[in-house]
């Protein structure tokens, strides 16, 4: 009997006791499953050329993707407004999965409401839906503003949120003056980071339309979909105060998804103030810290006269110059000592241990501008990206990607892949070796194919904790990148060198 | 901090809560929810004659109210997540956008061995990414593209099946027939699910679709497997889902008792142990809610009986196995009793250890369809009392047996809203929350120990006498666990 009290086993150990392997095998003799032989066969023959090219061939199905839908990016942004509640209008499932996503990720309570549509308002549509749904929502749940987004089902029976929304308003579902700001958000169309795009330039369109703005010298920036964002954010705060800038974030999700347990539950923590959001119109610039998050939004931005800039998620020594020199060239504050301070830390430290990093090749994926940063800083450190991957990068990013490499003799031979997935990734892999692999959790399974090790540093982060509560951004975030993949290759070489009297005559106290 | 106010001294606090809930709802709102809400109560001597505890007296089964944050999933979450998803050696396409798989890739924990991406797909996220120009041209020839480069690219898959999201059933397009065509083609088996996010209330009736879909699909195929040598101990294991091991700690007992397990639904299972079903004498049946339909079907169509057991916690579990073996012979009789013998000593050790540190400790529990009452005796096992409990989406026969296991005076929520749970737990002060991930965060915000009851919280599995091991270790770590001492500051406790 493998169970006893005194040492419990869980899952992982209790069905590797011999009661369970042979349990396991009789049970094989019902499965059916191919011989052994076959599958190994098969197996090998996935990690070929051969199969790669078949891989590469694929025009319609997606295997592993690395990216979500519009919806998600919507209710993201919309929970670093203050006290803003997200209703999507449509189906009731994706509601309940953009919530588990975001909880599994921050480990977070992740509050979001639905329309609940159900098959007559399929072909009646769904305005009912929206007057009893903002009714509801309002009173039950105190939101200062509920932001509406769509789910696909919504979208493809063609739903119009403005005359929805005005008749709820007509109804008393809300009073006439309630914030309602909205955004068609199609699943079929872009990812994530598009919902992001649409639900903000929604909630600024709702708040901007009409206005004539007066540039105060204020910077409104925009941090883009991020995983990271609440230590990020918290790094872009300080680092704007050291700055002495008159800032605005918009959609600042720091607060929301870092609530203390002291008792009691905070539905809405923080997030950018309504008032500050109406302001925002008067800001002398926006500054978009992730170009393929905000496309229409900046485009709004500099339809009020503002000046607009963006960049590729500021990681690393670049990625911060270029953080700090663009906050600077659009404001026209210095970059303060204490900062530079910090980048000579930062170098100090890429320094004191470049000879671990030089010549690294790397696996990179995620959204279009985390792989752009990424990328630059793995440049910085002598090491080379080979293989960048974006299911949701565009042609015009793989471009931009290109010319990173030809930026650096460390980008010879890299290349970008966008709009492939996992699968394919499972592919480049297996024939072009890599060092290490940067991602989210879902890259535990080519860890496992193809014993790439895997750092963590990409939404979602599932299976590890706590990450996301601690910068990547900045000269400070970018040490801490430093050290992660650092501790990755020392802990690697470690468990290589690890065999007494094998192996372990590499295995060195210091290093 | 929790164990201040009990609710067992205060019988009018239920009703009390229900009404306070229902007295923030708009009028339209509250007439509808206060139908879900209620206390259970005397069960009539019918029912007290047939073993009830308690009359559990709620509607169910009905439309969510809009905006009100609803726990409740989809029609696609309950064939995809819940039926299909965990049959290993076929490919389940997520037919529409690219959300749905993505949301749901992985994250119900249905074991399985077998070499992922070569002969196993149950941890990978196959969709069909749907485009704009797919929404206003159609599908079909995408998906038959697709079929063909899943053939291709995975020749050991078994079948295919197609999960269809919402835009599939909006937009005509004939999934059936692109089905038919392609199983000519490849000669394997092609599930078409209609399992649109829309269709039903809840993700039950995904479940039923899914049930339905095996039926059509999979059953009576022609060129399927027919030389199956059968014995008079062949019994399927039908609504287990194998989450973090479930079914293979519940199959080494009904091994141990002489039955011979051919088919295990769906966790673990392959194409073959659903084809064969057929020919087994008896189905068994642990989560009634999501695969009652194709037992009723099977017992129509082919004469097998069906038995509902339950293998949560050791009284449970002896009382099944009894159950299941007085359908057998006596040799199978003998056979139960001496390994419900067997595990005694380990029932006893997990009960000396822990029962002293959760004797009296109260249990709010909101999950699915089968779980609010299925787990009530594990908790009872340990000396722990269930508060309140309630269904995301179970139907008036769910609540008809929950009335044999909670006692009266219970707390009972349907399709519970975030509003209402947080009031209930708020006021009820549980010493322990069995919920999922949405839940998860804001119950242990407010200092209540909290355990995830859909996926065993990364743990498991809880099933069997091994599992209820892995259980009762679990309640007492997440119930006594120091954290939930540091809530307060110091200085804030003594100024209180």
């Amino acid at each position: 009997m493998p169970q006893s009290v005194d040492k419990i086993l869980d899952h992982a150990p209790l069905f590797r006791e011999p009661e369970y392997k042979e349990m396991l095998a009789r049970k094989a003799e019902f499965e059916n499953m191919p011989p052994v032989e076959q599958v190994t066969q098969i197996a090998d023959w996935t990690k070929s050329w051969d199969y790669r090219e078949k891989n590469f061939a694929r025009e319609s199905l997606s295997v592993n993707p690395a990216k979500a839908c519009q919806p998600l990016g919507a209710v993201f942004v919309a929970s670093g407004f203050e006290r803003t509640m997200s209703f999507v209008h449509g189906s009731q499932g994706c509601v309940a999965y953009y919530r588990s996503h975001l909880s599994r990720h921050f480990k977070e309570p992740s509050s979001a409401v639905s329309s609940s549509m159900t098959e007559d308002a399929a072909v009646f549509g769904g305005l009912n839906n929206m007057v009893d749904g903002l009714a509801n929502t309002y009173k039950l749940y105190s939101p200062k503003m509920i932001a509406v987004s769509t789910t696909c089902m919504a979208e493809v029976i063609g739903d119009d949120l403005n005359a929805f929304i005005a008749t709820a308003k007509e109804k008393e579902s809300v009073p006439a003056d309630f914030d309602v700001p909205f955004a068609h958000t199609p699943a079929f169309v872009g990812s994530h980071v598009t919902g992001y795009d649409n639900m903000l330039k929604g909630i600024l369109e709702h708040f901007w339309k009409g206005k004539t703005a007066t540039p105060n010298g204020s910077l409104n920036i925009i941090p883009g979909f991020d995983g990271f964002a609440v230590g990020n954010n918290r790094e872009l705060k300080r680092v704007l105060d050291l700055m002495g800038v008159d800032y605005t974030i918009l959609s600042d999700v720091s607060d929301q998804f870092d609530t203390p347990s002291d008792g009691e539950f905070r539905m809405y923590d923080g997030g950018t103030p309504i008032e500050a959001t109406k302001n925002a119109v008067n800001a002398s610039a926006t500054l978009s810290l992730q170009e393929y998050c905000t496309p229409k939004t900046l485009d709004y931005a500099a339809s009020f006269g503002q000046k607009t800039k963006s960049l590729h998620y500021p990681i690393g020594v670049g990625g911060t110059d270029d953080l700090l020199g663009s906050i600077s060239e659009l404001t026209g504050k210095p970059v303060p000592e204490a900062l530079e301070l910090e980048r000579g830390r930062l170098v100090d430290a890429m320094a004191d241990s470049q000879a671990w990093l030089h010549g690294k090749t790397y696996a990179i994926y995620g959204d279009p501008d985390f792989v752009y940063g990424m990328a630059r800083f793995v440049l910085e450190t002598g090491g080379e990206p080979k293989h960048c991957l974006a299911t949701n990068g565009s042609k015009a990013w793989e471009a931009q990607m290109q010319e990173l490499f030809d930026s650096s003799p460390f980008g010879a031979g890299c290349k970008a892949w966008g709009g492939r997935d996992l699968w394919h990734m499972r592919s480049l892999l297996a024939t072009e070796e890599v060092d290490l692999l940067i991602g989210n959790s879902y890259g535990k399974y080519l860890e496992r194919d193809t014993k790439t090790p895997l750092i963590r540093l990409m939404f979602p982060i599932f299976d590890r904790h706590h990450h996301h509560r601690f910068p990547v951004w900045g000269y400070q975030g970018g040490l801490r990148v430093l050290v992660t993949i650092l501790d990755k290759i020392f802990d690697c070489l470690d468990q290589d060198t690890i065999e007494p009297g094998v192996t372990d005559y590499s295995f060195d106290l210091t290093r | 901090m929790s164990l201040d106010e009990g609710t067992i001294n205060d019988p009018t606090l239920p009703e009390r809560l229900i009404a306070e809930v229902l007295e923030a709802y708009p009028d339209k709102s509250r007439k509808r929810r206060q139908k879900h809400l209620s206390v259970s109560t005397t069960p009539d001597a019918e029912e007290k004659a047939d073993g009830a505890l308690s009359e559990c007296d709620v509607k169910s089964n009905i439309k969510s109210i809009p905006g009100v944050m609803t726990i409740r999933g989809c029609a696609y979450a309950g064939s995809k997540g819940v039926v299909w998803g965990p049959v290993k050696d076929m490919v389940h396409i997520s037919h529409g956008p690219v959300g749905c798989g993505q949301y749901s890739w992985s994250q119900r924990r249905n074991y399985y061995i077998g070499n992922t991406g070569v002969d196993s797909f149950v941890t990978m996220q196959f969709t069909s990414d749907f485009q704009e120009r797919d929404i206003v041209f159609g599908g079909d020839k995408k998906l038959e593209k697709i079929i063909d480069e899943i053939d291709e690219l995975f020749p050991l898959a078994k079948g295919i099946s197609i999960q269809s999201e919402c835009p599939i059933g909006l937009i005509g397009d004939d999934i059936e027939a692109v089905s038919r065509k392609k199983k000519k083609e490849t000669g394997k088996t092609i599930v078409p699910v209609r399992c649109e996010g829309f269709r039903g209330v809840s993700q039950s009736l995904g479940h039923h679709i899914a049930n339905d879909a095996i039926r059509d699909w999979v059953f009576n195929q022609e060129g399927a497997e027919d030389k199956f040598e059968t014995t008079p101990y062949d019994v399927n294991v039908i609504g287990d889902y194998n989450i973090g091991g479930d079914a293979w700690s519940s199959r080494i007992l009904l091994e141990e008792i002489g039955l011979r397990v051919v088919g295990n639904w769906s966790g673990d299972a392959t194409l073959a142990e659903m084809e064969r079903a057929p020919k087994a004498k008896l189905n068994l049946i642990h989560c009634y809610r999501s695969m009652n339909y194709i037992c009723r079907y099977m017992e129509e169509k082919y004469n097998i009986p069906w038995v509902e057991y339950n293998f949560f916690g050791p009284s449970q579990i002896a009382a099944s196995l009894r159950k299941i073996a007085a359908l057998f012979d006596e040799t199978i009789q003998a056979n139960a009793e001496r390994v419900i013998a067997k595990y005694q000593p380990l029932v006893d050790a997990i009960l000396a250890k822990y029962k002293p540190r959760l004797e009296g400790k109260t249990v709010m529990l909101y999950v699915g369809g089968l779980r609010p009452r299925h787990v009530v005796n594990a908790y009872d096992d340990l000396g722990m009392v269930i508060t309140g409990t309630g269904y995301e989406f179970a139907h008036s026969d769910d609540y008809q047996r929950t009335g044999h296991y909670v006692r009266e005076g219970t707390l009972i929520y349907d399709d519970v809203t975030g509003y209402e749970l947080e009031r209930f737990i708020e006021g009820m002060r549980p010493d322990l929350v069995g919920s999922g991930i949405k839940e998860k965060y804001p119950v242990q915000k407010m200092g209540i120990p909290f355990r995830q009851m859909h996926s065993w919280d990364y743990s498991g599995p809880y099933h069997g006498y091994d599992g209820f091991a892995i259980f009762a270790r679990d309640m007492d770590l997440a119930i006594n666990n120091p954290v939930w001492g540091l809530f307060k500051a110091p200085w804030k406790k003594e100024a209180a």
